[in-house]
Order: structure tokens, then C-alpha cells, then sequence
């Protein structure tokens, strides 16, 4: 079979063709893989609350929005209870001061605001830098850099180059910066919440 | 016997790193780990066996004016496929190369291959094709991401053999990269003309 000549109708109906038959295939693509990204995306959720409660936890309830003052989107509040009572909360924080695009963290507090963990969801930070927002504040090896345990209620999270107490990522500051900007949020979420509650 | 050397012809002789120096953006930009390298290799290969096969099926129905267009919407689609068959079934291996799966369409060594091999060739060798250039590929990314993970990180494949070390940081910055592959390349040279 000869090739096709460039004559303007041939163009518009190869380049039209081809267009449909893509669309066709990825939407198929799209239907057929809907449903079990939706599951892994859930399971990945469910997992990172689980993570990062306290030990224990009976249940954990429905997710609660709470807004905070200044920021559009809200926190969505995951409390835990054992017995009962109320033990902590999963918080899901994002930040959008990252070095590219949104990261999104889920952090557990316990019932007196200190942090028991966090889990990062998504984040597009550079590879190699940046990307080891993943687990490097929860390095047993490197304690100034570790955030767990500590409580934001006194005073605010921040790295040592702003005259904080935490160290940033090496060199990856702004990532750093923005991790602890979403923690110190993911802790007024919680405040609020518990406020809201009357929880002491 | 053809048919694999068509293969082994993108492995050694044109191998699209170390010769041909094409689709060199991911290749800085991703191999920072041997791991990453060889899972951006292989996700490269598929998207490229793909594309050269049904490049070259539909070679005869695309006026040449318009192909470029039409090569570009072919190669995006696969892309577009692996990454949503990927984030489905293997979200741990998404997780780690998912930044970098867009980046597969814009990379030239598809659109090059597609140009200059499947373009003019059978499906059957254009597969070869891609297969040979895709394995190429692979390999070279992967030495390139071992070597600086090596450095860099003080591990490989994600193996820590230098203990709480930071590593030479500047092998994991895109500037390591650089320097790492202009040695390869050096080395590559030399062992060709010592052949010659």
C-alpha cells in the first residue's frame, strides 16, 4: 500500500482518526482501572491513619472538616477513640510551599497534641532531596531531626535556621520548611477540633 | 539471526545513551538511584516497543506533513495507559517513578526511533527495534543511577553499605550527573577504539 499524500483532506482524516482511536483506547484505559486506583488510593489512606494513632485504637470515627483561619481548604479530622474515650486524632495537612506542587501528610497527635507519627500521601519533591520528606523526621538515627513526640501547643515547629530546633532536610530547606508549615497547621486543625468537641 | 541483530544493535553498537546521546532529560533527571534508573529503563522500553509497533502498522495511512502530530498522540496514549495501569495494580513501584512517567512522551529517543526506524521498517523489526533500543537504554540508566547511588547515597539498590553517611551530595544533584556520564561516555570511547 502506497503512502498517503499530504493533501488536506487525507491530513485532516489520519490526524482525526488517530485522535479517536487514542480517545477510544484511554477511555477504555481509564474505566477499567478506575475502580482500583480508587482502592489503592483508599487502602493508602487507611493505611497512613492506622499508622499514625497511637496503639490501641478501637475506632476511628467519621472524617470531620475543620477549617482553619487564613487557609481555603480544610483539614480533614480523623478521631480515635479506645474505650470510648478519645485518645488522638489523624489529621490529613497538606502544604503547598513545597518545592513542586502540593504535599499532602497525614499526622497523628495524641489527646495531648504531642505527635505520635506522620505519613506522607503524595508529594513531588525532587528525587534524591527533597523526597526524603518521606522518612526523615521519623529517623530513630537522627534525633534533632525527628518530630515525633514533639508537642506544637508551646511553641510552633520550625527548622533550625529559622531559630527552630528542627534540622531541615540537608539541602532542602524549603521542602523542610514547608513539612513543618503543614504540621504546625495539621496541630491547629486539632486544637480546633478538640475545642470545638470540648475535649481537654 | 537478523532479527537479533537488529536487537543487539541498539544494546552495543548504537546504544541510545553512551552513542546516540538521545532522550538525555530523564535520564539526568531520574537516575538517582540505580532502582529509579532501571524502573524509568523499563518503563521507557514498554512505552517504546509499543509505540514503534503501532507507529509502524499505521506508517502508510499518516501523510508525512502531519506526522510528527500523529506519532506524538500515538506515543502519549501508551504513556497515559502504563501510568494509569500502574498507579491501579503496582502503586509502590508508581510511587517511586510516578513523577517521572509523563516525562516518557517528551522523551526524544521514542519520537527519534519512531522517526527514523519504525517510520520505514516491518512491525516485526521495529519491535526488535525497540526492544534492543529499550534494553539499551535500560542498562545504561541503571549503571549510570548504581554509580551515583554508589557515590552519592553510600548504597546500592537501596542497600546501605556505608553506614549513617550522607554520601558526595553533589553526585545526587543534577551536576553529578553530568560529570558521571561524561566519564561513562569517555570509558565507552575508549573501549571501542582500543577494539578498532
Amino acid at each position: 500500500m502506497a503512502k498517503l499524500e499530504s493533501s488536506l483532506r487525507n491530513m485532516l482524516l489520519s490526524l482525526t482518526a488517530i485522535s479517536l482511536g487514542a480517545s477510544a483506547i484511554l477511555a477504555a484505559g481509564y474505566a477499567i482501572t478506575k475502580e482500583p486506583i480508587d482502592k489503592a488510593a483508599a487502602l493508602k489512606e487507611e493505611k497512613a491513619i492506622k499508622e499514625v494513632l497511637p496503639d490501641g485504637v478501637s475506632s476511628i470515627g467519621e472524617a470531620k472538616a475543620i477549617n482553619i483561619d487564613g487557609l481555603s481548604d480544610s483539614f480533614p479530622v480523623y478521631p480515635a477513640s479506645k474505650d470510648g474515650e478519645f485518645v488522638g486524632a489523624a489529621v490529613q495537612t497538606y502544604s503547598n510551599e513545597g518545592y513542586s506542587g502540593r504535599i499532602t501528610i497525614m499526622v497523628g497527635f495524641d489527646r495531648s497534641g504531642s505527635i505520635i507519627n506522620y505519613s506522607v500521601l503524595s508529594a513531588a519533591e525532587t528525587p534524591g532531596l527533597g523526597a526524603k520528606v518521606i522518612d526523615w523526621f521519623k529517623n530513630d538515627q537522627k534525633p534533632k531531626a525527628d518530630i515525633r513526640g514533639k508537642n506544637p501547643q508551646a511553641k510552633r515547629l520550625s527548622v533550625s535556621k529559622d531559630g527552630g530546633e528542627i534540622d531541615a532536610i540537608t539541602a532542602s530547606t524549603i521542602t523542610s520548611r514547608a513539612f513543618l508549615q503543614s504540621i504546625n497547621n495539621a496541630y491547629e486543625a486539632f486544637a480546633k477540633y478538640k475545642k470545638d468537641n470540648s475535649i481537654q | 539471526m537478523n532479527k537479533l541483530k537488529i536487537a543487539l544493535n541498539g544494546i552495543i553498537r548504537e546504544n541510545p545513551i553512551f552513542v546516540l546521546l538521545l532522550g538525555m532529560c530523564p535520564t539526568l533527571g531520574t537516575t538517582t538511584s540505580a532502582i529509579n534508573g532501571m524502573g524509568m529503563g523499563l518503563a521507557t522500553t514498554f512505552v517504546l516497543i509499543c509505540s514503534n509497533m503501532a507507529i509502524s502498522a499505521i506508517k502508510n495511512v499518516v501523510p508525512d506533513n502531519v506526522r510528527i502530530p500523529a506519532f506524538i498522540v500515538v506515543i502519549a496514549s501508551f504513556v497515559t495507559l502504563l501510568e494509569m495501569v500502574m498507579k491501579a495494580y503496582v502503586p509502590s513501584l508508581y510511587e517511586s517513578l510516578g513523577l517521572f512517567i509523563p516525562l516518557i512522551v517528551v522523551n526524544c529517543l521514542i519520537l527519534a526511533r519512531a522517526e527514523a526506524y519504525a517510520s520505514k521498517n516491518t512491525i516485526i523489526n521495529s519491535m526488535f527495534d525497540g526492544v534492543g533500543m529499550g534494553l539499551g537504554f535500560t542498562i545504561a540508566l541503571t549503571l549510570l543511577g548504581a554509580i551515583r547511588e554508589i557515590l552519592g547515597s553510600g548504597s546500592i539498590f537501596n542497600f546501605k553499605f556505608i553506614g549513617n553517611n550522607d554520601g558526595i551530595l553533589v553526585f545526587v544533584l543534577a551536576p553529578g550527573a553530568f560529570i558521571v556520564l561524561g566519564y561513562l561516555i569517555a570509558l565507552v570511547n575508549a573501549i571501542k577504539n582500543r577494539k578498532n
